[in-house]
């Protein structure tokens, strides 16, 4: 990496180790430069997929338009999901807690640092193939979860549905490896003195997705390979001409399915905890809860997929309880929010643009999480299932929920990882525009939902208000293309010329930020003493240290 | 709300939903509301003046905490009770012989009537004030019927009938799609269910149950012809005539229905003129492959598609 202006110079070890650049990156096992692979490379895929969205959005923006062909549009439709949801944020969560994670625990590199640079390798070289498709007959296009009979060879003969079952069994197998990794350096390389009460509750967060991901990535990959056997070996998993049932590759996807959702938001959660007691000047409100909240959440997770199938006809007693837990499962993940808001409360909030993303979250993962609540009401769901209400659904979830949490952690963590502050000027523009625009996109898509438009569809019918609902979404989409644009400029002059950030620019207090910024190689020269969870409030304040309460 | 087909309910079934939603939106509402001023409050009564030293460190209250896990857990439960009742309400038992069977294929609808012994497509018939059963299936891939003022939606899958009772007091016409994507034309999937009343019913389904009639002059007799001599019996069938193939819908009565294509277009001449001439042009993706006909064939198959009420 090259030194910015400003920083504190590296160790000379650091500077010795440097061969020539590229092979450096290449053959690193280092995981903060292993981490930034991850993020620069699901920065690359979140371009494309947003490219996709805006593509698919041109395409929708009035009745009867042929800006792309169906045949088109379904390949783009099910690209752009597969590529938000295991090229993006899937690895920006992996890839922010590799950097951080063995910082936040006084450690100085993951407990397997080679099979750290494998998880990343598969993921690269998994998306690459993923998208070789496009050249290679033609891109998957039987939507992000593939039902069969669709997906099976009768109805989708070219190569593209397995190019997605390949690459996402390449990823899988990686992802699973980061899960293990991710546990076993936080069980065993915290620093003494760092007990597991005492983590960071992003770490926490993290051991506790972990478990979610060694759990839940082999049922998805177990049915990968099923689905490749019936359409490469003719067997007969999924048709029922055979005695298979495409049901059975529901229960399957599912199954990984909906842990997988909470895979994508744990760690959003995280984040969240660690920006808004740092911004607001106060600990977490009710740690305890917090954590514990978290363990129910990746308990329950378990046990919610069949809310996915309730247009299935499984059955009122099979609906009713999984809608019994779906319901429940609203429980830890909302009084989250409350914890959240009392963190706030009686603080001294600094209104910094990681702030601000926190604070819109509050408010969009909410509505988010309330749609959802809808949907555990079986009746609801029967109506407003596969329609553009779970499209706005998902959308406030995974992008006013995870992704606003992202922005927050990148401009409150950008600083240690590069050694220079984000412009906070762009970074307020960035902010505006995204929340401008992400609430014109996805908030008109409730409504689209209950006028009956359904999901996946390439074009529709000239129906009262659907074409202006539509136009208002993509217009609002364009918006936030220019807002992330914004955004990937802030990130490029801010590297190149932004104000040098020093060791603890917020003033916060877990251990990432008891080292220089970039951290050397090895981490830290010295740990700081762990006493309690904040161990730079302690060092700061003497007379009023977390551990005298 | 008449633009809003899932708060405009046209049957009991559909008003249950309607109304258990309309409860639920309101509680949510009031919950975004509770958590926004929150948010906003705190925002602003709590921010930052200059030079401000650390406030006082606060760790949690566990009994706010615990009341606010407790509360919405009440809430919930009562918002289950609900969703008990109107989900056995809202999608009733329904008969062990169905009244009508629908089969969903890529990508169109065909509508079995057994007891009358017809099929049609596209355009379901049903009486007013009757319980229908109506049996549902896949005849390809997953497929899922929705009429949002009429009923929850199902899914037509292949291999597993699943039975829904349709039930409409009022006369009128209401639009369904399939919403599971199928493949290429899944957004043209579409379909509508007319309410008659029963004596409009009763004669709605001796017509359709009725052979259709081979015209012997004119233009339309030239159509007829070319119908059994051209690729069109391979997948088309026209009762009262050899031609009896279930790959496609069923044209018996196909001039009697509103629209085509699964409500791609409206039926007038014009329209199946172009149809015709190149359906891929018009449903790119369909399973009906241009038969590059000629206009002098085009011409007579209009004219006799056209007699078929």
């Amino acid at each position: 990496m090259s030194i910015p202006q400003g920083a504190l110079p590296i160790s000379l070890e650091a500077e010795q180790a440097e061969t020539t650049r590229l092979l450096s990156w290449i053959s690193s096992v280092d995981h903060k430069q292993i981490a930034i692979m991850y993020l620069a490379t699901s920065a690359f895929f979140f371009c494309i997929g947003g490219l996709e969205a805006l593509l698919m959005r041109v395409q929708l923006a009035w009745p009867g338009l042929n800006f792309l062909s169906p045949d088109a549009y379904n390949q783009i439709f099910t690209m752009h999901g597969t590529t938000m949801i295991f090229l993006v944020v899937v690895p920006v969560l992996l890839g922010l807690s590799t950097y951080f994670v063995p910082l936040m625990i006084g450690a100085s590199d993951m407990a397997f640092p080679r099979m750290n640079a494998l998880s990343f390798w598969l993921f690269l070289f998994g998306g690459l193939l993923l998208y070789f498709s496009f050249f290679g007959g033609g891109a998957p296009d039987a939507g992000w979860f593939s039902y069969a009979p669709l997906s099976e060879k009768p109805y989708s003969s070219h190569p593209g549905l397995d190019y997605w079952a390949l690459a996402l069994l390449a990823i899988g197998v990686g992802t699973v490896a980061a899960g293990l990794n991710l546990i076993v350096t936080i069980v065993t390389l915290r620093v003494k003195g760092m007990t597991i009460r005492r983590l960071p509750l992003f770490v926490w967060m993290v051991l506790v997705n972990s478990f979610l991901i060694i759990f839940a990535l082999p049922p998805l990959n177990a049915s990968l390979v099923m689905l490749l056997v019936d359409r490469q070996l003719n067997a007969h998993f999924f048709t029922q001409l055979g005695g298979g049932s495409p049901l059975l590759w529901q229960h399957y996807f599912w199954s990984f399915g909906h842990p997988e959702v909470y895979i994508m938001v744990l760690p959003a959660f995280g984040f969240i905890s660690e920006v808004i007691p740092v911004f607001s000047r106060q600990p977490i409100f009710g740690y305890g809860f917090v954590a514990a909240s978290t363990v129910a959440i990746a308990l329950l997770s378990f046990g919610v997929w069949a809310h996915h199938m309730f247009a299935v006809g499984l059955g009122h007693g099979w609906d009713l309880a999984f809608g019994a837990s779906s319901m429940l499962i609203a429980v830890p993940t909302g009084v989250k929010i409350f914890n959240w808001i009392a963190t706030m409360w009686g603080g001294a909030i600094r209104f910094t643009t990681a702030m601000w993303f926190a604070i819109a979250f509050l408010i969009t993962f909410t509505i988010g999480g309330l749609s959802g609540v809808a949907f555990a009401v079986v009746p609801i769901d029967w109506q407003v299932t596969d329609t553009y209400f779970v499209v706005a659904h998902m959308h406030y979830v995974l992008f006013g929920g995870t992704l606003f949490s992202v922005f927050a952690a990148a401009y409150y963590w950008f600083p240690k990882m590069s050694g220079r502050m984000l412009s906070e000027r762009w970074g307020k523009v960035h902010f505006w525009l995204t929340f401008i625009g992400f609430n014109a996109t996805f908030l008109i898509q409730h409504f689209l939902g209950l006028a009956g438009m359904p999901r996946r569809v390439y074009t529709y019918p000239d129906l009262p208000f659907w074409g202006v609902m539509n136009l208002i979404s993509t217009v609002g989409a364009f918006l936030l293309g220019l807002a992330v644009s914004v955004f990937l400029f802030n990130l490029f002059i801010s590297y190149k010329n932004g104000e040098p950030a020093g060791d603890n620019p917020w003033d916060a207090w877990t251990l990432e930020w008891a080292t220089t910024s970039p951290p050397p190689t090895e981490n830290f020269v010295r740990v700081p003493p762990v006493k309690s969870r904040r161990p730079l409030w302690d060092l700061k304040h003497p007379e009023n240290p977390d551990w005298k309460r | 709300m008449s633009h809003m087909p899932v708060f405009s309910p046209s049957s009991s079934q559909a008003l249950l939903i309607a109304n258990l939603f309309g409860f639920v939106l309101i509680v949510c509402a009031a919950i975004l509301l509770l958590v926004t001023s929150l948010v906003c409050y705190s925002a602003w009564r709590f921010r930052s003046r200059p030079n401000q030293p650390e406030p006082a460190q606060k760790f949690g209250v566990k009994n706010f905490e615990i009341a606010w896990t407790i509360a919405p857990i009440v809430l919930l439960a009562v918002i289950f009770v609900f969703t008990l009742r109107t989900t056995y309400g809202s999608d009733p038992p329904a008969n062990s012989q169905p009244d009508l069977v629908v089969t969903g294929q890529q990508w169109w609808w065909e509508a079995r009537y057994p007891q009358a012994g017809f099929e049609t497509a596209n355009e379901i018939h049903v009486p007013a004030g009757k319980p229908m059963t109506v049996s549902i299936l896949g005849g390809d891939v997953i497929h899922d019927f929705w009429v949002p003022q009429l009923s929850r939606k199902i899914d037509a899958i292949p291999g597993y009938p699943n039975r829904l009772v349709l039930r409409v007091d009022q006369p009128g016409t209401y639009f369904g799609a399939c919403a599971e994507f199928c493949g290429a034309q899944h957004a043209w999937m579409r379909f509508r269910v007319v309410v008659d009343s029963p004596s409009d019913f009763e004669t709605w389904q001796e017509h359709e149950a009725a052979n259709a009639a081979t015209p012997s002059i004119g233009p339309a007799a030239d159509g007829s012809r070319l119908f059994q001599q051209l690729t069109c019996v391979k997948c088309h069938a026209v009762r009262g005539t050899d031609a009896a193939a279930k790959v496609g819908p069923d044209l018996t009565h196909f001039a009697g229905r509103q629209r085509f294509a699964a409500e791609l277009l409206e039926n007038t001449p014009a329209n199946v003129t172009r149809w015709l001439t190149d359906p891929q042009a018009l449903k790119p993706g369909c399973h009906m492959p241009n038969m590059q006909l000629t206009t002098a064939q085009i011409e007579p198959l209009v004219a006799y598609l056209e007699t078929l009420q």
